[in-house]
């Protein structure tokens, strides 16, 4: 796979090279040279400790890229994907079909601010693509290093000083064909000063084939600027998904992102702040339903690094059958972040015996004057809380869905539009095989 | 309509419940008094359907028919409401889509469609009005953050809405002041008619200052040992229960 994968890179350096200026291509091949070098991280690796790639690499995926001609199979009508949009909400609308942007399911603007693709700005924009490019991602690992080497598509968002995006960005990477496909997809959002941007992203995989996304992400968010990032991980049970998100803040700006994993084969999240401008406050939530065989990893890492800065993580897990959990949340405070406050919240469930979570906290810090927090749990389903409602009437299966959507509650309670936290509850409840729009 | 017949049950090997008999008619209202660690809170999880006890012998009869075998849903779908002394907070449920649920579950275990939302809603608010509770209350999260008294109300709340026939009321009145005291006995009175039942769990007599009870038993190392007219509360208000635990040993 991993020769396969550099193959490729060679066979089309000369077309990445068109597809974006030279010093991106310089940067490709740095980048597929580590990746050539280091090759895919193991088991020994501390970072993938507990999540193993094996089984993710071994298929024979396709590699769609912008060379290959467009196949028939990749057709995809809006009647396919209308059941994964977030319909009720108006939004701006990127939609990526195997890594191809669909213009026609799309809606894309350049009117006050840029909402449009990555493949686009290449051309467009180079000068403030190269400004941005790579520049959170260039030391990490080899997953990074190979997106960096193939992407070529993906979401770009730049909104410059002082404007509000009125609506929410909706960005979806579907993904479909008759063979395991594997996609690169890449985003790049920069919002300068006093701006602020909401998205919802989701990957879905419209095939019964093995699929598997790498995704990274690049955030700038300049100062009193702000973010809302909703992440929806409720893939088919084929799909997998690796995910790295690279967060910079600068004064005053504040990030919230929701990771909501519900579905999907494998997915390992790697999200990463670093509060680089004094008074950066990051929220971060997570709910995962685990089921199945399911394997859901989530990594998180805050890099405390001017002073007066705030992170908030509360991440919540559930799992059940044989699914398996990871969470390992770093804080790093620098010596310079005095007044840091840092909490961190991991809680879990526990449904079934062979089911089971590895979660670990590590703060490093080396700033005196902090306020630091940690805490993680691991349970079951409240017996007594289970008589309360069984008490008034309520069956067991419909009981315990109501405990555990309770328990979930404050990862997905500050999704600020009442209808999508609706839609996401009412998934839970499918997910727990239970109606839940009677309750909610 | 509620008979428990020489009922023996134990949690973890302790016996607490040694041999109890109660009939309960419809139209009555019953006390159940007795010190700390007598038995009175696992009679009524007992009797509610909780699973952690087990039951040694005797006989759990609704209507004349056993439901020892029955889990609590199925208790409550037969008409049992158990307000609880310590009710649980269940952050992200509101208050009225709890009772919307429990309602609808009842219902539909008997066969009756769904209630629609606007008579649910009115129903809600009659309701709400003779607890003297204000109408914000309906989308608050349940029990969530709420006062000892805000919970307690909510349990009567739950009860007038559910409309069961029997109901236990486990040590309501524990952590009420006057005023709510009050309030909730106000409740309770105005509910209580010849189709129903009132089981009222207490170690103190103040409640029944305010709902006069028809029959007053004494517990005592889980045993009825003394059972009476609501002048037996008041000698027990008068005495403690010193004299009850001597005439025992």
């Amino acid at each position: 796979m991993k020769d396969r994968l550099s193959a490729f890179y060679w066979l089309h350096e000369t077309q990445f090279a068109q597809i974006s200026s030279n010093l991106i291509t310089s940067q490709r091949r740095k980048a597929i040279d580590i990746f050539e070098t280091e090759g895919f991280p193991t088991v020994r690796n501390e970072d993938w400790k507990y999540t193993s790639l094996k089984k993710l690499i071994a298929p024979n995926y396709v590699l769609p890229s912008p060379f290959a001609s467009f196949d028939e199979e990749e057709q995809v009508e809006y009647k396919d994907i209308k059941k994964f949009l977030v319909n009720d909400i108006d939004c701006y609308q990127v939609v990526f079909i195997n890594g191809r942007y669909s213009s026609w399911l799309s809606q894309t603007t350049h009117s006050k601010y840029d909402i449009c693709t990555l493949g686009s700005a290449w051309k467009k924009y180079p000068k403030i693509v190269e400004e941005n490019f790579n520049k959170l991602t260039k030391d990490d690992g080899p997953l990074v290093q190979l997106n960096t080497a193939l992407a070529w598509e993906g979401l770009y968002v730049n909104v410059p000083k002082n404007i509000v995006v009125e609506k929410p960005i909706q960005v979806l990477y579907f993904t479909t064909g008759s063979t395991p496909v594997f996609n690169q997809t890449r985003s790049l959002v920069i919002l300068a000063e006093g701006s602020s941007a909401e998205i919802i992203e989701r990957h879905h995989s419209l095939t019964n084939h093995e699929t598997w996304t790498n995704a990274v992400d690049e955030i700038q968010i300049g100062s009193n600027s702000s973010i809302h990032w909703v992440k929806l991980q409720h893939d088919s049970p084929q799909a997998s998904l690796t995910q790295h998100s690279k967060i910079n803040q600068e004064k005053d700006s504040k990030a919230i992102v929701h990771t909501i994993s519900t579905g999907g084969k494998f997915i390992r999240n790697n999200l990463d702040f670093s509060l680089s401008g004094p008074g950066a406050e990051a929220h971060m939530f997570g709910l995962t339903l685990g089921n199945d065989r399911q394997l859901v990893d989530h990594h998180t890492r805050v890099d405390h690094i001017a002073p007066n800065c705030s992170s908030h993580e509360t991440y919540k897990g559930i799992y059940d059958d044989y699914s398996k959990g990871v969470f390992n949340g770093k804080i790093y405070v620098h010596t310079d972040a005095q007044k840091t406050a840092a909490y961190q919240q991991n809680n879990n469930l526990i449904l079934s015996e062979k089911a089971s979570i590895d979660t670990k906290p590590q703060l490093e810090i080396y700033a005196d004057d902090v306020k630091c927090s940690h805490g993680c749990t691991v349970g079951q389903l409240d017996e007594d809380a289970l008589f309360y409602l069984r008490a008034r009437g309520i069956r067991l299966k419909e009981a315990k869905a109501l405990l555990m959507l309770a328990f979930a509650n404050d990862a997905i309670s500050d999704i600020q539009h009442p209808s999508l936290r609706v839609k996401l509850s009412q998934l839970i409840g499918r997910k727990l095989g239970v109606d839940m729009s009677t309750v909610l | 309509m509620l008979e428990i017949v020489n009922l023996h049950a134990s949690i973890d090997d302790n016996v607490i419940l040694n041999g109890i008999n109660l009939k309960v008619n419809l139209g009555e209202v019953h006390a159940i008094m007795g010190p700390n660690g007598s038995g009175k809170s696992t009679l009524s999880n007992v009797i509610a359907g909780h699973d952690g006890y087990d039951i040694i012998s005797g006989d759990i009869l609704f209507d004349g028919e056993s439901v020892l075998d029955f889990p609590p849903e199925k208790r409550a779908h037969l008409g049992l409401f158990l307000s609880f002394q310590y009710p649980i907070e269940i952050p992200g449920v509101t208050v009225s889509n709890f009772i919307k649920t429990a309602l609808n579950e009842i219902r539909n275990a008997r066969g009756e469609e769904p209630l629609a939302a606007s008579p649910m809603l009115k129903m809600m608010r009659d309701k709400m009005k003779v607890l003297e509770m204000d109408k914000g209350f309906l989308s608050r999260s349940l029990n969530e953050g709420f006062s000892g008294g805000e919970k307690k109300r909510n349990e009567i709340f739950q009860m007038a809405m559910l409309e069961p026939k029997i109901a236990i009321l486990d040590e309501t009145d524990s952590g009420l002041d006057i005023d709510a005291l009050r309030i909730v006995a106000n409740g309770v009175n105005s509910l209580r008619s010849k189709e129903n039942t009132f089981i009222i769990i207490t170690h103190y007599q103040r409640l029944l200052d305010y709902i006069i009870p028809d029959f007053v038993h004494v517990l005592f190392n889980g045993r009825i040992v003394k059972s009476g007219g609501k002048e037996l509360a008041l000698e027990l208000e008068k005495r403690g229960y010193d004299w009850i635990k001597k005439e025992q040993e």
